[in-house]
């Protein structure tokens, strides 16, 4: 964020414009010139241009945290990953037998965990005696494990090879957008309520910490997404490739237009894709505009500048951190079960916190932060090149060692090619931070 | 009831890998702890830099080994160790010089700087990368035990082993030499008293003729090297994988904070405070209730959190400091 912040001449519309249109190139030479550089493939283009608007979605809850407020959220992987449950909880259909093997005493453990900690939280603010609180927390932590344990190995033991999860409620998978993102706004109300109010840094600890216990969650836990034995058939809210190719009609409209079936039902699959993600995202951009310009906003931004001066004016600054962290999260857990959804997977170890979380941190510094606008571009430009870093990079350092003769070392250093896009990532990061901290397009 | 044999399995699985991982953590968390002592903010690249130190230590080894130098019983990192600390001090001076300073002088918000070491860890995570890979390496050489369990077995006739790998005694060892010189640095030297009253008061440090930027290199020093010994410890310990020193960066934070930030005795407390919690709480307890009440038979393992959640450990301290003393069990800076 600069401190300075003085009002933008008019160019930075056409700004905006003309840095769109250069990306809209970029995709379009994706998808047509096949050369060393692009792969000349509409879906390869239009596959990371889908998981760019992801992304954007999730730059843009990390824009309304940072942007508006100023809270460094260092768990925005874990934020995606609560998203990430909800398509497998609610639209996967129910497992057979999973629910009548333990259902009830696992939803019982689970209320007597939330219960343990609401009732620890009453003897504290009502006693203000240690002793008391200990005894509430050991004993409803004895209660908890006691009902936990068995209906947990009673579920994992019904039909493990296939299930061994609790299973879904059949509902759609649209409906399960919504449902993520408010599994990771609960889990930030309770990180938000911790952390907020003390110094900024602890916000970044305690979030960095529920991020990596989230993803450790998803990881360990086989009853509630099956752990590291993945959760596969997530339904689709799309038309499936198979049918499309068998569909007659759409194989000659396809033949319309010079395409092969196969390619053309991958093209048409990932174009339903976008236009969801884009009906989404644009649902948000509009929300977070509306409230940016709304006395609500101002307020934000009051606090953000200057947090003494709005807190003399009566604003309880805490209380409005705690709303737009909550706030953010929750976009962030709508694009994590969003992107469930895209893969059809939900593979916990796939949750890196340095492709999720710093990444999209990049996305946001680059984009411009303060700007809903700047953080899709931010997020979109940066994918787009993250990607095809994988491409570009090797290719590069072939270029540069191509003179050195054949050894060891420059084995190695082709063999590490791929690890230099985190340091070209860090290098982008700080570069703009320091020389350009408004970043592509400057908050109005 | 069996006192001894729950004592040398208590010792064993418990007290021993507790006392080196403390001893591990507590160095981390004192590099953490000067670095926002002095510069004021969070470091998050502390564990990369760690990494990173400890894989210059790993090629030197190397490099020492392929030229037949070893340390007889003692691991050949030792002797790498020296060169190692230098070398990554250089590199966190360069960060410094490139990064920070231009924030400092700015006086720009904790928060910025935060961001910015945040772009440091994933260089430092790209150098890392770079120069030894993703692999999981284990480079200790030398004498692997001090008692193993079946000379103990002998020595004693019980029934239970009790095992002292030399890297855990090394790390206690070096530990407490590395503790006793920086308090001495801090509390004897003029150069650490500058520093104390630097991270005191700023201003007062000032007008007394304390050159910052000097105490700042320092600093950055000091921090390379602890940083340096707690990874290369760690992984001899353990065994060096680069993505594992992001992850203790949790357990480092939060042994920081709950010694009170920018206060190094509380980060030493808080460090075995963490591993110990951390340990006891997913270490199966059956085998020392067995010993202990052969009459009571538990239905589980009695472990309270799988070996999984171990960074819940550090989160579940670091909540309940936050909660409710968020200066830290000895009065760190102020919130």
């Amino acid at each position: 964020m600069a401190t300075n912040r003085q009002a933008t001449t008019s160019h930075s519309r056409w700004r905006a414009l003309i840095l769109f249109a250069v990306l809209a190139i970029l995709f379009v030479l994706e998808g047509t010139v096949r050369n060393a550089m692009f792969s000349g493939s509409w879906n390869t283009s239009l596959a990371i241009l889908n998981m760019g608007l992801l992304s954007a979605i999730t730059a843009l809850g990390v824009n309304m945290q940072w942007g508006y407020a100023g809270l460094f959220n260092v768990g925005v992987v874990g934020f995606l990953a609560m998203g990430a449950l909800a398509p497998v909880l609610v639209s996967l259909p129910p497992v057979e037998g999973a629910w009548s093997a333990g259902g009830t005493r696992l939803m019982g453990a689970l209320l007597v965990g939330l219960g343990t900690l609401a009732l620890a939280k009453l003897a504290w603010t009502r006693t203000r005696s240690g002793i008391a609180t200990t005894i509430v927390l050991i004993a409803g932590f004895v209660a908890y494990r006691w009902l936990f344990d068995p209906a947990v190995t009673a579920i994992e033991a019904n039909n493990p090879a296939r299930h061994g999860n609790i299973g879904g409620l059949g509902l759609p998978v649209l409906l399960s957008w919504i449902v993520g993102g408010a599994f990771a706004a609960v889990a930030a109300w309770g990180i938000g309520k911790v952390a907020l109010g003390l110094r900024s840094d602890y916000l970044a600890i305690a979030t960095l910490g529920i991020g990596e216990i989230i993803v450790a969650v998803l990881k360990n836990e086989d009853w509630l997404a099956r752990g590291v034995k993945n959760i596969t058939s997530i339904p689709r809210p799309v038309a499936a490739e198979i049918d499309l190719q068998n569909n007659p009609e759409f194989v000659d409209f396809a033949a319309r237009w010079g395409f092969g079936a196969a390619e053309a039902s991958g093209i048409w699959v990932k174009l339903s894709y976008m236009s969801l993600f884009l009906v989404v995202l644009l649902v948000i951009i509009l929300l977070a505009e509306l409230a940016l310009n709304s006395p609500w906003g101002r307020m934000m931004r009051a606090i953000r500048d200057n947090e003494t001066a709005a807190e003399a004016m009566g604003k309880d600054v805490t209380r409005r951190h705690l709303q737009v962290f909550i706030l953010g999260s929750a976009v962030i857990g709508v694009a994590g079960a969003m992107m469930v959804t895209l893969d059809g997977l939900l593979a916990p170890t796939s949750y890196n916190p340095l492709r999720y979380t710093f990444l999209i941190w990049v996305m946001v510094i680059v984009g411009g932060s303060g700007n809903n606008w700047g953080a899709v571009l931010g997020a979109v430009t940066i994918w787009f090149l993250w990607i095809k870093a994988e491409v570009w990079g090797p290719a590069l350092i072939a270029l540069l060692t191509g003179p050195l003769p054949d050894s060891a070392v420059k084995a190695h250093l082709l063999d590490s090619a791929p690890h230099m896009r985190f340091i070209a990532m860090g290098l982008v990061l700080l570069l703009v931070l320091r020389f350009a901290p408004r970043g592509l397009l400057p908050e109005r | 009831m069996d006192i001894l044999n729950a004592l040398v399995v208590f010792l064993n699985f418990v007290f021993i890998p507790a006392a080196a991982y403390g001893a591990q953590l507590a160095l981390g968390a004192l590099g953490v702890t000067l670095i926002y002592g002095i510069l004021r903010f969070s470091n998050f690249a502390h564990g990369d830099t760690m990494a990173i130190g400890t894989a210059i230590v790993i090629l030197l080894t190397w490099g020492l080994q392929a030229i037949g130098i070893t340390a007889g019983p003692l691991p050949t990192a030792l002797i790498a160790l020296p060169l190692g600390i230098a070398l990554t001090a250089l590199l966190v001076l360069g960060t410094d010089r490139a990064v920070y300073r231009f924030y400092r002088r700015q006086k720009a918000a904790p928060i910025i700087l935060v961001m910015a070491s945040v772009g440091v860890m994933f260089v430092m995570n790209g150098l890392t990368r770079l120069l030894i890979g993703v692999d999981e390496y284990r480079f200790d050489d030398g004498e692997r035990f001090i008692i193993d369990v079946r000379s103990f077995r002998e020595m004693t006739g019980l029934p239970e082993g009790l095992a002292l790998r030399s890297t855990q005694a090394l790390t206690l060892v070096v530990a407490v030499l590395v503790v006793i010189a920086l308090f001495w640095f801090l509390n004897r030297t003029k150069s650490g008293k500058a520093m104390r009253a630097y991270s005191d008061n700023e201003d007062l440090a000032l007008l007394s003729g304390i050159d910052p930027e000097r105490v700042v290199r320092l600093t950055w020093i000091i921090a390379a090297g602890l940083a340096t010994i707690a990874g290369t410890l760690y992984g001899l310990d353990k065994s060096f994988k680069a993505f594992n020193y992001f992850q203790i960066l949790l357990p480092i934070f939060a042994a920081a904070i709950v010694g009170g930030l920018g206060n190094p005795v509380g980060a030493i407390a808080g460090g075995f405070l963490v591993a110990f919690s951390e340990v006891a709480v997913t270490y199966p307890w059956i085998k020392i209730v067995g010993y202990v009440a052969p009459w009571y038979e538990p239905g589980g393992l009695m472990q309270l959190l799988g070996t999984e959640y171990k960074f819940a450990v550090s989160f579940v301290i670091l909540i309940v400091v936050l909660l409710f003393r968020p200066t830290g069990l000895f009065r760190g800076r102020s919130v």
